[in-house]
């Protein structure tokens, strides 16, 4: 029985964590719903300074949503290891008998789930009153699906980067947004391919194709971004 | 093998080496950037369609190269650095992003001045090579700032070393989903599979420069990473040896 105790399998140490983090994060809403009200404001913020044409908002709508998207991720991966950190808990990461890779990725499972899949559902909302078509909209939701797995996984790399630095966000951000690049080259650019009526797979094959391939790769770099963090 | 290398990159080899380096590459290169210059602006023709303008080819493409090639040295040094624990790779990766963010900046700003008589304007976002390189510049930004946010340097190093190898997978992905997002930007000229479309009196002055801007990177690196060898290992008791001869001798 000990033996059991003290090796967990990796799926399910994985899932614990990422179990754990949810729990925190249903106990701390605000940590939620801020990155989810920044990006409402951002949206906002476009038709009041470019004017509320119609024509202009069909026409940016697109780009403004997905940068106002990449933002509000970004805004969220700055406390994804600092709790852990001060508390001690990112210690007892590090000495697990657990894969490091295995624990960031159920944290970073949990960090999708809390900030990019709010993203995706509450897009719609937005969408609208950028007055995009229905059928636009699912490509929308589709492609921020996409992308936010892949901002989420190569966010987690900045954040294990700069976790136990001072200025950590403005950092993060100069990190993260050159890398995050072909991610919003892709999404935006997708929707607004549809939104002229213009074929659409392309996009959604090579955001895929993407997210598949930072899933697989992320979670080693972060592992080794939080042991040298942590020395 | 590995007892000469390991010689090899020892950095009190490496200060008393790079010296006698550094002259085998500026002189040639001094002589290759005289000949470019002279055969660039006199020798070689004006091009039918672009007139003298398309000259300041000389200075933007052996920019746009470096700022590439100037990567490819980081993050080959920052991973040997990383697997090997070879401290002198460290100091080369260190090194070499001031210079690669420099050339960057140097092959922006000639594109620049080359767009504002051929497309009539400072900038086109439309063109995806200027685009890339600028976020090209703003990867070495991070890269640079990283390390000036961590003040111990072998963290510093490790770290960086992580950011220059991810940026290294995501660089050629950038290029490309930049160049999709649309393109404006004249094809290649040089890299073709039929051979350089190109008048030969204007593509040796072109080819000289290369090399010429390849030769006196390769000096000023030698000359960077023989300052930032000697600031890490300031406290060690080789620098402090160093010194104090020297002060006997003067």
């Amino acid at each position: 029985m000990i033996e059991e105790f003290d090796t967990p399998g990796v799926m399910k140490a994985m899932f614990s964590v990422a179990k754990r983090d949810l729990l925190l994060a249903w106990k701390r809403p605000g940590d939620v719903l801020n990155p989810l009200f920044f990006f409402a404001m951002v949206a906002t913020l476009f038709p009041l300074a470019v004017g509320p044409s119609n024509e202009q908002l069909e026409f940016s709508g697109p780009g403004v949503l997905w940068t106002a998207a990449l933002l509000a991720t970004l805004l969220s991966l700055n406390s994804l290891f600092v709790t852990d950190f001060e508390d001690g808990s990112l210690d007892q990461m590090l000495v697990s008998s657990v894969p490091l890779p295995a624990l960031v990725l159920g944290k970073s499972i949990a960090h999708w789930l809390t900030s990019g899949l709010p993203l995706v559902l509450i897009s719609p909302i937005v969408a609208i009153t950028f007055r995009m078509p229905f059928s636009v909209t699912g490509v929308l939701m589709l492609t921020l699906l996409l992308g936010t797995v892949s901002l989420s996984m190569l966010g987690s790399i900045g954040a294990a980067l700069t976790v136990g630095l001072h200025r950590a966000t403005a950092l993060l951000s100069l990190l993260i947004l050159p890398l995050s690049m072909p991610v919003l080259i892709f999404g935006a650019r997708t929707v607004s391919l549809v939104a002229s009526g213009d074929i659409v797979a392309g996009g959604l094959y090579f955001l895929a194709a993407y997210a598949v391939l930072v899933v697989s790769l992320a979670p080693f770099a972060t592992a080794a971004a939080l042991r040298i963090s942590n020395e | 093998m590995w007892k000469f290398i390991h010689k090899l990159a020892s950095p009190p080899h490496f200060y008393s080496l790079a010296p006698k380096l550094v002259p085998w590459l500026t002189v040639p290169g001094l002589l290759l950037i005289a000949y470019g210059v002279y055969a660039g602006l006199f020798l070689a023709p004006a091009d039918y369609q672009q007139g003298d303008a398309f000259r300041i080819i000389y200075i933007h493409v052996p920019s746009a190269y470096l700022s590439m090639m100037a990567y490819m040295i980081m993050a080959v040094s920052a991973a040997i650095g990383l697997i090997w624990r070879i401290k002198l790779s460290h100091a080369v990766a260190a090194a070499a992003a001031p210079l690669g963010a420099w050339f960057t900046f140097l092959a922006l700003a000639t594109g620049s001045i080359w767009g504002r008589p051929m497309w009539g304007t400072w900038w086109e976002w439309g063109d995806p090579r200027l685009t890339s390189e600028l976020i090209m510049l703003f990867v070495y930004f991070g890269y640079m700032a990283l390390r000036a946010a961590i003040d111990d340097t072998a963290k510093a190093d490790k770290a960086s070393a992580v950011l220059a190898l991810v940026g290294a997978v995501n660089v050629p992905i950038i290029h490309f989903s930049v160049e999709w997002w649309s393109s404006l930007h004249q094809g290649a000229t040089l890299l073709r599979k039929d051979g350089p479309a190109m008048d030969p009196a204007m593509l040796y002055p072109l080819l000289a420069m290369i090399l010429a801007f390849t030769f006196l990177f390769g000096a000023l690196l030698m000359r960077r990473v023989r300052t930032e060898v000697l600031f890490r290992e300031r406290r060690t008791r080789w620098v402090k040896e160093m010194v104090l001869s020297a002060r006997g001798r003067s």
